[in-house]
């Protein structure tokens, strides 16, 4: 967990290059600065980005590095479900993971060289351990407007666990996102909410 | 209005540049380093001139002439930049700059974008020029405006090295006052110093030798370098650069109370390293990759005929690969004090096993785009020169071909047309065809090109021209007729360019149009001499930022008979069910119709409305 003097809340966001991971920890570290908390985080650009295996970390109150040591993250956050399993070792033994169930298959899996494991059994391996909020946030974004406001969907659902006031979130969701869209995301923002709340 | 922002590492670097008013700001795309250019040239209104240069010994005589002209220049560029720019590096040392000058490189612990995890700060070391070390963000843009200020104090160029998680790491950023005063370019002609014909590099590089005992002053008591002497600790951290902030957490983890002194320059704070040594036992010193700081610290313990203990990663435990983060920092403190770590169990870490719930994580590499063109340039080239034929390539989006088996070398920039000339002039008789982007072109594939054709190398060139440096973040390049800001500029014509190095075999194909990219292949295959084949075809990402929008494919389940031709080609877009033995399109499909074009059975078309 997020320790006193370290930092205030540790959040891990993992997910597919292209899906959003950056945008979705851009909206959350920006409502913290409009907060006055000081906020570090970490990226993956360049190489990774073509489709591969993306995480960022994001700490809120932290004033050291931006890496989340081990077992360190108060919340998981992973918007494609085999990712959460691979960067679950970042999470705290109390922490809450929230996943998108809809899976994106690697390339090594549609040419069939490898198998994706079934979305349940990830699912249940997560929950063996720890407090899981599974749901298909690409429906939820489809139901909002478009797909493409995935990550937002995830935002709105982590947003019951951050300690940043929900107005200020939605603020950065209008900043951040392209005018035209500002509607959908908004709406997807509340369906993730509620999804987790409820 | 809040004078604090959430900013990337290098847009708070990009966002230093302006508030120290640098005038001359040039560079060449690089992880981590590129978006201080991208961020400069996207600004709607500018007071100063910014450039995406060739290649960075280009971009860094550029900045050198502007900053012997009297003004504040900046270069950018990635640490393998430097090995290019080091030619003018080692020399601009002995010449020095009359206005200011600064050396960023953004190194790349752990090889994050990188082909190797080379140290700057050995550059440093090797060419007296002095360097800074940023631990934060707000650090890194806080020591631009030190270093316009200190380049032009001693009349030297100053290196700034941030890394991968300061580049690209996130945080709140206080920004400062824009320094509206800027100097006019006004070179005043003085041959003793800007020269360096033999007679005058002795002087000069007598003068570069004593001038370190005025940088080391100004270093010394600078703010980048704090020291906290800790009644009662017996154990001193000395820890540089974002190794400081990863040190820090894991002492405040473990509840150690120790004496600690934060490095940020190079050459690094003699008197404070001698006053942590003086009062501890044991020093404990955490950098990322070269024991630069180690090194001195040793030499200084010894000067001072300290027997205090030193530990680091010369003799270990501190690796001395890859990055640095508070669980190593934290090991390291623990076996050295003979600590248990209580916070993390054994399980995690290294030995951490996914596998233990028995479900097998399919590998996630990044990989060509759906619909990228190289893949197709990679399809009919391995099918034309063969299996057993060599492929030298080289550094850009094209080096993830590595999964269509026609990546055999990657050595640095521009290193394929070369380490092509020279398999085959040592006498290698299989086929040799090598592939290099059009930007890597440019930057130092002409000149190997010129040379495979002067000395008459039997290979092929292959130019895959996605008309964009796409790698690093679609940066423009002199094939496009766009500068860095988005001018008009020429459009320096690449088959021109190859006739004019003297290549008499030059043909462009687009690589969607398989048929006629084999017919070319062929050719250049049996043509004796250097051959150039340039497949050009937009960048798939640049192409739908402009709007071309093409229609999807889709298989016919009825007409695919599971001979996995297409699967085989890699496209993302491209799904096999093992189950039905049938391939499918998925909704990643850019509609590129590669993959119809290769179907023996008819069964790929485009959809229909």
């Amino acid at each position: 967990m997020s320790a006193p003097g370290i930092s205030q809340f540790d959040l891990v966001i993992a997910g597919v290059g292209g899906q959003g991971a950056i945008l979705a920890s851009d909206i959350i570290g920006k409502a913290a600065v409009k907060e006055n908390m000081p906020v570090r985080a970490a990226e993956t650009h360049g190489m990774a980005q073509r489709g591969g295996s993306v995480v960022n970390h994001i700490r809120l109150g932290c004033e050291l590095g931006s890496m989340i040591p081990l077992k360190g993250a108060d919340v998981l956050f992973a918007l494609e479900p085999s990712e959460a399993l691979r960067y679950l070792e970042y999470l705290s033994d109390d922490g809450v993971i929230i996943v998108n169930t809809d899976p994106i298959l690697p390339v090594t899996v549609t040419s069939g060289l490898c198998t994706y494991p079934d979305v349940a059994t990830i699912i249940l391996k997560l929950k063996e351990t720890h407090e899981v909020k599974a749901f298909n946030a690409t429906e939820l974004a489809k139901e909002a407007g478009h797909a493409q406001s995935m990550n937002v969907v995830m935002v709105g659902a982590v947003s019951n666990y951050l300690p940043i006031p929900v107005e200020t979130l939605l603020e950065c969701v209008r900043e951040l996102v392209p005018q035209k869209t500002i509607d959908i995301n908004i709406k997807a923002f509340e369906l993730g909410r509620s999804q987790v709340q409820g | 209005m809040s004078t604090r922002e959430y900013m990337l590492g290098n847009v708070a670097i990009a966002r230093g540049i302006v508030e120290g008013g640098g005038q001359v700001i040039s560079g060449y795309p690089g992880t981590p380093s590129s978006e201080i250019i991208g961020t400069l040239a996207a600004m709607k209104e500018r007071d100063f001139y910014v450039e995406w240069s060739v290649n960075e010994k280009v971009a860094f005589e550029v900045a050198a002439g502007a900053a012997m002209a009297g003004v504040r220049s900046v270069v950018t560029m990635k640490h393998v930049g430097l090995n290019v720019a080091a030619d003018p590096l080692m020399t601009l040392a002995y010449t020095g700059v009359k206005g200011s000058m600064i050396i960023i490189v953004a190194d790349d612990p752990s090889c994050h974008s990188s082909q190797n995890e080379q140290d700057t700060r050995r550059y440093s070391q090797f060419s007296l020029i002095p360097c800074l070390d940023p631990s934060t963000p707000q650090e890194a843009k806080d020591m631009i405006t030190y270093a316009f200020e200190l380049s032009n104090k001693v009349q030297m160029p100053v290196i700034f090295r941030p890394t991968t998680r300061i580049s690209h790491g996130k945080s709140d950023v206080e920004l400062g006052p824009v320094n509206e005063t800027k100097p006019v370019a006004d070179f005043r002609k003085e041959l003793e110093r800007w020269v360096m014909v033999p007679k005058n590099a002795r002087v000069q590089h007598v003068h570069l030798l004593e001038l370190q005992k005025d940088i080391l002053r100004e270093l010394e008591d600078s703010p980048w370098n704090e020291l906290e002497i800790r009644e009662g600790a017996k154990l001193g951290v000395i820890a540089s650069g974002i190794a400081s902030v990863y040190a820090k957490e894991a002492l405040i983890k473990l509840g150690i109370n120790a004496s600690f002194l934060k490095i940020g320059t190079y050459p690094v704070p003699e008197h404070k390293i001698r006053t942590i040594i003086e009062n501890s036992d044991r020093v404990l010193v955490f950098e990322e990759m070269e024991p630069v700081v180690e090194e001195q610290v040793r030499i200084i313990a010894q000067q001072a005929g300290s027997g205090v203990e030193i530990t680091g990663k010369m003799q270990g435990p501190v690796p001395r690969v890859f990055e640095l983060n508070t669980d190593i920092c934290a090991d390291v403190l623990a076996e050295v004090l003979g600590l248990e770590r209580t916070d993390v169990p054994a399980d995690v870490g290294e030995d951490f096993d996914y596998n233990a719930c028995r479900i097998d994580l399919p590998m996630r590499p990044p990989v060509m785009c759906p619909g990228c063109s190289h893949r197709a340039t990679f399809h009919v080239m391995k099918k034309v020169y063969g299996k057993d034929a060599i492929f030298p390539s080289d550094i850009g989006c094209y080096t993830l071909g590595i999964q269509s088996g026609t990546v055999d070398t990657t050595l640095c920039m521009g290193g394929s047309i070369t380490v092509a000339s020279g398999m085959y002039q040592a006498g290698e008789k299989k086929p040799i065809c090598c592939s290099i982007g059009d930007s890597t072109f440019f930057h130092t594939g002409m000149n190997g090109l010129l040379n495979a054709i002067y000395n008459k190398a039997d290979i092929t060139v292959t130019i895959v021209d996605n008309r964009i440096t796409a790698m690093t973040g679609h940066q423009p390049n002199p094939g496009m007729g766009m500068t860095a800001t988005g001018e008009q500029t020429v459009e320096v014509s690449l088959e021109a360019l190859c006739r004019g190095l003297g290549a008499e075999f030059v043909e462009v194909v687009d690589p969607y149009d398989l048929q006629q990219t084999e017919e070319v292949f062929k050719r250049a295959k049996s043509y004796k001499g250097t051959s150039v084949v340039i497949t050009r075809q937009y960048c798939v990402i640049d192409a739908k930022r402009a709007g071309v929008r093409r229609k999807p494919f889709t298989i016919d389940a009825d007409k695919c008979t599971g001979c996995r031709i297409c699967v085989n080609l890699g496209c993302p877009a491209i799904e096999f069910d093992g189950k039905s033995k049938k391939a499918s399109i998925n909704n990643m499909c850019t509609g590129c119709g590669v993959c119809s074009r290769m179907c023996k059975f008819d069964a790929i078309s485009e959809v229909k409305k």
